[in-house]
């Protein structure tokens, strides 16, 4: 191609014309943007986001304080205190995650013996001040209660690839 | 020797030997849980099997003596088969349960199930379960975890000689049981959870508390008795969260008092940690400046004389040197160590040493116990003895006591009476057991504190020199004339000689008001009611116990696990401990409390380092240069240790001959003889078990 055709193509504006039809045509098909929040896209049942404490179905908490997911965690996130409670079963005092130190690796639920620890679907949990995301025992709790149905249903779907 | 092949290595091994030990001889690693190198051979567990050649199967090496020419193969399909199958066996009945379980992480089931467990399991039938027993406040168990393996029983008959451990029925059903439902009597109960190879006995104080993967690991030596155990602190945090034994051969082989092991919630509790002043009457909080400079404007102009320093017996020799430089700065001569009044022979180092060392037990032949009970006053000693009485092939070890123990020595001796009168007869050899320490070719006697805190005691043990040097207790190589101490500081600060020195008062004579200021230096073992009405108290320790309450200025030091300290145990043998954890808040390290005082009142004390100060110690005396090791006697001490020992007046009072009271206990209460101790809320758990009877209304 000489400088003869290149002169010509951009005087006559060929590119410009052959964005504008591409424009046009994508006009008419589909849309792969969403209205997020009103919208939100489709999650893996593997996804991990927030993390939550599980309970078993009578209430009692999955957490035996094995602190296999404190030894394992390579961001050092997870804190755990642990006593022998009064009916002689061994709980944590004190389960804490910081989650601006926690890299989502997901290992501390592959750690886990009970499946109490999950990282669950949720992502939306950005917060004003750093100190709300140091998670304690009690947040957790509440966000596997919160998130319990979702949970126990994407442990469901990923049971048979265990 | 006999020649053994093992997987074609030839190697040496003394005829007697098992097939475990020569494979360990030639480097092999046999996985094993009954067998332990302390305790006698069971052969229950499988796990050691090895191949012999022309042997029709595989054999247990721990229970299989060596021949000449034996070959062993150690690593073939058909041993690690069999040990797969003998380790599917054991993890049948295993709950598996080591998410929740305390021995999880140092666990000798879990460690060789990685190497020989199936990933699956094929048993479908039910699990056993065991009801737990209850041992006491020490020893947690979770039967179901048991192996059947009896190291406990082994331990608790042979080492701890509290034969409270049995195994009942067979099979399926066998179960370790007390027979009947009691706590464990031993002082050394803690070591059944060491000896474990599973989760079935854990510590009952610390469980659930930590993981074994989480601690910091630190070594130290225990000050809960003289015999200076190796132990290693591991910490959490800034926090102590269990001691365990190290193992030194030469001291306490693998085990660990009781004491030691469980008093560490006492760290935690009743600490000094800033200083105090007592304003109008009332201990108010205070800086460490005001501290000092209230204490230097209470010692101005003060003399030398009116001034006196007493130690504790927890104290290391760094912060005993210290306090010793500051006195003599201070001009005063006013020193001592001996909080219950001891009487020790100060003319040599000998004269106050366990002389032929604790291994030296294994040596002797014949034994005298005066005035002691060191099933209480160094339960790790007394293990000693009793493995030298049950040491096959030796002959007969006859043991005999002067002085009723308070409770069973774990050994069959031979009470000859209840006073010093005894020795008399003993002496002019109208009592048998003379006999038997004359034919014996190396008799021991150990003296305690029962018979040194006597006003007796000089006499008491001029007869029992007397009586070592006719019966061939000390003799050329061989000194079997030993004094038993119970205070860890005790040998450090009699060999840096903190006496009284020329015209100075001892212990007791500071207490009646012979002082006007009292520098107490973790001394709380003593009627705190006896210190004079007027006299001034400088207490520096780290615990709020009976002496802190009367102090008048309270200076916060630091417990052992909070400074690198030095101590000498009660054979003379110097050994270092290092620092754990940092004290809390204002305490600081005792020798750099001191050192600083010593700047305030323009008396600066020549180290500025540890290191400085430990080249002083040395200086002071030599043996603090040989770490580890029985130090050989030294020359004389600088200073004090030639006058206290000429001075016989700076001792307590004593009496000419012997008096004929019964020799009374060095402790009544063994869980409760320290600071640390009696903040402890374990040991009182366990005084209250297993404490002195009280008077109790009869149900």
């Amino acid at each position: 191609m000489g400088a003869l055709t290149r002169t010509f193509r951009s005087f006559l504006l060929t590119e410009l014309v052959g964005g504008m039809a591409s424009t046009f045509k994508m006009m008419f098909q589909p849309k792969v943007t969403l209205n997020y929040p009103y919208e939100k896209g489709p999650l893996s049942p593997r996804f991990r986001g927030e993390h939550a404490l599980r309970r078993y179905p009578n209430g009692e908490e999955r957490c035996i304080a094995c602190k296999l997911c404190e030894a394992t965690c390579p961001a050092e996130a997870i804190t755990i205190e642990a006593e022998e409670r009064d009916d002689g079963s061994r709980r944590t005092t004190r389960y804490d995650i910081d989650m601006t130190k926690c890299i989502y690796c997901g290992l501390c639920e592959e750690a886990c013996p009970v499946d109490a620890i999950v990282e669950g679907p949720n992502y939306e949990f950005a917060t004003e001040t750093r100190e709300e995301l140091l998670y304690d025992k009690d947040k957790l709790l509440e966000n596997g209660d919160r998130w319990e149905a979702l949970l126990a249903r994407r442990l469901e779907y990923d049971a048979p690839y265990r | 020797m006999v020649r053994v092949i093992v997987d074609g290595t030839p190697v040496d091994v003394p005829a007697g030997f098992s097939a475990l030990q020569a494979c360990e001889a030639a480097g092999k690693e046999i996985p094993r849980f009954c067998y332990h190198e302390r305790l006698s051979v069971a052969g229950n567990c499988r796990m050691c099997l090895v191949q012999v050649v022309r042997a029709p199967k595989p054999v247990a090496s721990c229970g299989f003596p060596v021949s000449e020419g034996m070959e062993i193969l150690t690593d073939t399909e058909v041993v690690r088969r069999a040990r797969r199958a003998v380790m599917e066996f054991l993890l049948i009945n295993h709950p598996l349960d080591c998410p929740i379980c305390d021995q999880g992480g140092e666990c000798d089931l879990q460690d060789q199930a990685y190497g020989y467990g199936s990933g699956i399991s094929r048993y479908q039938e039910a699990k056993r379960a065991v009801t737990d027993k209850n041992l006491g406040p020490l020893v947690k168990t979770v039967m179901t975890r048991c192996i059947q393996c009896t190291r406990c029983v082994r331990f608790a008959t042979e080492v701890a000689g509290t034969p409270e451990l049995g195994m009942v029925s067979r099979g399926e059903n066998a179960e370790i049981t007390t027979y009947v439902e009691k706590a464990l009597t031993s002082e050394l109960s803690g070591n059944l959870i060491d000896i474990c190879p599973v989760g079935a006995l854990t510590a009952k104080p610390s469980a659930f508390h930590a993981r074994s993967w989480e601690y910091k690991k630190t070594d130290s030596i225990d000050v809960m008795d003289a015999v200076g155990t190796n132990i290693q602190i591991q910490a959490r945090g800034g926090e102590v969260m269990r001691i365990v034994p190290r193992v030194n051969d030469e001291v306490n082989e693998e085990w660990l008092s009781d004491k030691g092991r469980f008093s560490v919630d006492g760290l935690k509790r009743r600490r000094l940690d800033r200083p105090w002043v007592r304003v109008h009457g009332k201990l108010m909080q205070a800086s460490w400046q005001e501290a000092f400079v209230s204490l230097a404007r209470r010692l101005d102009g003060v003399s030398g004389y009116q001034i006196g320093a007493i130690a504790g017996d927890l104290c290391d020799a760094e912060s005993l040197c210290a306090l010793k430089d500051l006195m003599t700065s201070l001009g005063s001569p006013n020193l001592d160590c001996r909080q219950d009044n001891a009487w020790y022979d100060l003319n040599a180092r000998e004269g106050y040493l366990f002389n032929s060392g604790i291994l030296g037990i294994e040596e002797a032949d014949a034994l005298l116990l005066v005035g002691t009970h060191p099933r209480h006053e160094a339960p790790v000693l007394n293990a000693r003895i009793r493995k030298r009485l049950l040491e096959a092939g030796r002959g007969g070890f006859p043991i005999a006591m002067i002085g009723h123990p308070l409770t069973d020595p774990t050994y069959p001796a031979e009470l000859l009476g209840d006073g010093p009168e005894v020795l008399e007869k003993l002496l002019d050899g109208s009592h048998a057991f003379a006999e038997i320490l004359k034919t014996a070719k190396r008799p021991m006697m150990i003296i305690g504190h029962g018979a040194l805190t006597r006003p007796d005691a000089s006499a008491i043990y001029d007869a029992c020199k007397k009586l070592a040097v006719q019966t061939g207790a000390i003799a050329e190589g061989w000194n079997g004339l030993n004094v038993l101490h119970t205070a860890a500081s005790r040998v450090g600060a009699l060999d840096l000689g903190f006496l009284p020195g020329t015209r100075g008062r001892n212990a007791s004579g500071m207490l009646r008001g012979g002082v006007d200021v009292l520098w107490l230096l973790g001394a709380d073992e003593f009627p705190i009611d006896k210190i004079g009405a007027d006299t001034f108290v400088v207490y520096q320790g780290h615990h709020g116990d009976a002496a802190a309450a009367r102090a008048d200025i309270i200076l916060p030091g630091a417990a052992y696990t909070e400074k690198p300290g030095t101590y000498v145990n009660t054979e003379g043998r110097v050994q270092r401990s290092f620092r754990a954890v940092f004290p809390p808040g204002e305490a600081r390290e005792d020798w750099r409390i001191l050192r600083a005082f010593s700047e305030v009142i323009g008396k600066t004390l020549p180290y500025d380092t540890l290191d400085a100060l430990r080249d002083r110690m040395a200086e002071v005396n030599p043996v603090f240069r040989q770490i580890g090791s029985v130090a050989q006697p030294s020359a004389q001490i600088e200073g004090q240790g030639a006058s206290a020992s000429s001075a016989p007046a700076t001792s307590a009072a004593q009496e000419e001959g012997l008096a004929a009271s019964a020799f009374r206990p060095v402790m009544q209460d063994y869980y409760q003889t320290n600071p640390i101790s009696r903040a402890s809320p374990t040991m009182a758990d366990c005084s209250r078990v297993y404490g002195p009877v009280r008077a109790v209304a009869a149900e």
